[in-house]
């Protein structure tokens, strides 16, 4: 009886509700799984960090609160600095490279050409092949004594370079991997927002007599900014975290000249067993990240045209 | 200022699919003409092919005394207003009208002078500094006509720019079109599938269907004396009514028999053209104007009988739509007459003003 009566008293408290209620509630519902995802995979992680990064914790021994130790350290460590300064190198060179690249491939493949589905398909099959098959596939590539690229650079009577041994061009090696690995993702959003343009601009533009550079310049960039706004972020984002290509590739080396934060974060956790150092790295790169997001977003959105 | 002479034009799609075939056109200078006719029927691909938008497959196309089949759009020395404005949505209405004029090396100065001027006339010089997205359909209107009017074009080309407004604008804005032709005095081309936007802006109007020009005449020759069934149904509104009838001939009479239910005995111009269709079947069109009821005024003696189904009043006529063995008729008929729905009444026809059409070839016999 009292089952009965709750099951009533439940279906009426759900009448009574206000209908605002309950399409909040529908609502809820809706991005219940995601948002529950998002917790316990993101949010908790990233409150843990910063928690953890006040400990001296070896994983397997028992926490030690220590406070701002780990970040005192942090800043006179050699290597961090010298991974700060990797990935900031990094940084610089792979975003504008790889999205001038997404950009001038989006642009060959907006053209009108027969058969353009297949050369998109090819553009974008590195994104949907794993890393780890990339990077190694390149490993050969770079090879010093056997890779592909020597050999085609020997009929140039170049000598064999060291791609990924020497430490001058180990980083750029790394970085035009990952140029080709990732391009065709950021190409597919340019692409779609190029394909957005409406065509009567275009004809509009034929009639005022515009040349192929003046509409490039005056019609499709501006247009496709709202994306090339997302586009930016993220690379950076993700730029800023580059890991398995370095992981996978050269371990950091030779010396220190690919380490980047995400390496000797990875290093520092799980290598040396260092957890609360290895955190306080990671609230390090937060707070650059969201440093560096904040002033891209200041720069970019205002100048940005969303309306079409 | 210029003449448009389109020659033999075709256009053919890969395919073979043809969407303009032969159309033979002389626009004069300074002249208001309009393509009409239903969706498909090639009048915006025709548009496209004066602007050079379009490649012509077949045939001549001059601007003036120029061919200009192969020359780029921008050398064709024209403007043209599209359906959705094409306005650049990063530029201000300033920059939307400087651009075209940046583009051809125009000094700044005479940029400002002519979009300022421009402005003036269109009554946006206070819209001048906002980007498109803040202004409203009317004045997005105006600002393509304005980017248009800068340029000084020996020929404008509209591709129904007026399809995206609301009724009250369109009509308001259709006035003020007319108005700018009469300003400009340039040629004007403009497409449009709305024939009461063909009626009241054109000194002359080309009626297309499937790619084939229909009938290029004035707007009130070409409601009166229609060339053909599709032309008189596609002119006008509401439509005109048909009716299936035979022509018999009994003695010297010639008469023309609806399905047996009543007959007219015809005299003068029409007898003497219909009498060649003795025994054969046609089509009688009437508008429905000229659909007379019984009400405080006498009948002629074409009339028959017919049951009201439903009015509409407009405001000042009302709009009576009736059914006459088996045919479904719509009449036009000043607003203080008194019909009442599923009555049955008493109808004539003006007899002078009903055209008739050949069944098999659909073209018009008589007016």
């Amino acid at each position: 009886m009292a089952s009965v009566k709750t099951n009533t008293s439940k279906k009426k408290s759900l009448q009574h509700m206000t209908l605002q209620k309950k399409d909040a509630l529908t609502g809820y519902m809706f991005i219940a799984p995601a948002l529950i995802s998002f917790i316990v995979f993101v949010m908790y992680p990233v409150i843990a960090s910063f928690v953890i990064s006040g400990f001296d914790w070896g994983i397997l021994t028992a926490p030690r609160f220590i406070g701002i130790e780990n970040y005192k350290t942090l800043f006179k460590d050699p290597i961090f600095i010298e991974s700060l300064k990797n990935t900031f190198t990094w940084v610089i060179l792979y975003v504008p490279v790889s999205i001038l690249v997404s950009l001038i491939v989006a642009l060959a493949m907006d053209m009108p050409l027969r058969g353009i589905g297949f050369f998109r398909t090819m553009f974008y099959l590195p994104v949907m092949t794993p890393m780890v098959v990339c990077a190694l596939l390149f490993v050969w590539i770079y090879n010093k004594e056997f890779g592909v690229l020597n050999y085609i650079l020997s009929f140039l009577n170049i000598s064999p370079i060291g791609w990924l041994s020497d430490r001058n061009i180990s980083l750029i090696s790394i970085a035009l991997m990952s140029v080709w690995k990732h391009s065709g993702y950021n190409m597919l959003i340019l692409l779609s927002a190029l394909q957005g343009i409406p065509e009567s601009l275009y004809e509009a533009a034929a009639l005022d007599g515009i040349t192929p550079w003046r509409k490039l310049i005056n019609i499709k960039l501006p247009l496709i900014m709202p994306s090339m706004y997302f586009v930016v972020l993220t690379s950076v984002i993700d730029a800023f975290q580059v890991f398995t290509e370095v992981f996978i590739m050269t371990k950091g080396g030779p010396g220190y000249s690919t380490h980047t934060v995400s390496y000797y974060l990875f290093a520092n956790a799980f290598e040396y067993g260092k957890m609360g150092y290895a955190c306080a790295m990671s609230v390090v790169m937060f707070f650059i990240i969201l440093a560096v997001t904040l002033i891209q977003d200041r720069i970019m959105n205002k100048n940005i045209q969303y309306d079409s | 200022m210029a003449s448009i002479s389109l020659k033999n034009i075709n256009k053919i799609y890969p395919g073979d699919v043809k969407a303009v075939t032969d159309f033979n056109l002389e626009i004069e200078d300074k002249e208001f003409i309009i393509l009409v006719g239903p969706s498909g029927c090639g009048k915006s691909t025709t548009l496209r092919m004066i602007a050079g938008l379009e490649e012509i497959s077949k045939g001549e196309l001059y601007i003036g005394d120029r061919l200009v089949n192969d020359v780029a759009p921008k050398d064709r020395d024209i403007a043209m207003v599209f359906q959705n404005y094409a306005l650049y949505p990063h530029m201000t209405v300033y920059k939307n009208m400087a651009f075209g004029l940046e583009l051809r090396k125009v000094p700044k100065n005479e940029i400002k002078r002519r979009v300022t001027e421009a402005a003036k006339i269109l009554d946006i010089e206070h819209l001048l500094e906002r980007k498109p997205k803040a202004l409203s359909g009317g004045q997005r209107q105006r600002v393509a006509l304005g980017r248009a009017m800068v340029r000084n074009p020996q020929v404008f080309l509209l591709d129904e720019p007026l399809s995206n407004l609301d009724a009250k604008l369109r009509t308001a804005m259709r006035s003020e079109i007319i108005k700018l032709h009469k300003r400009l005095e340039t040629t004007f081309v403009y497409v449009t599938h709305d024939q009461i936007e063909a009626m009241t802006m054109g000194d002359r109007i080309v009626v297309m269907k499937d790619g084939f020009i229909q009938q290029v005449d004035t707007p009130q020759n070409l409601y009166n004396y229609p060339c053909n069934l599709f032309v008189a149904g596609f002119i006008g509104a509401p439509q005109m009514n048909f009716l299936d009838a035979k022509v018999k001939v009994e003695g010297e009479n010639i008469i023309v028999d609806f399905n047996g239910n009543f007959q007219f005995i015809l005299s003068g111009d029409k007898a003497k053209n219909l009498k060649a269709y003795a025994g054969k079947d046609i089509i009688a069109g009437i508008r429905p104007e000229d659909i007379k009821i019984k009400n405080t005024e006498e009948l002629s003696n074409y009339k028959t009988k017919a049951t009201v189904e439903i009015t509409e009043l407009m405001g000042s006529e009302i709009y009576v739509y009736f059914e006459c063995y088996g045919h479904k008729l719509i009449n036009k008929t000043p607003a203080d007459t008194i019909v009442k729905s599923d009555s049955e009444i008493e109808i004539a026809f003006d007899i002078n003003k009903m055209h008739f059409f050949d069944k098999e070839t659909e073209s018009a016999i008589c007016h």
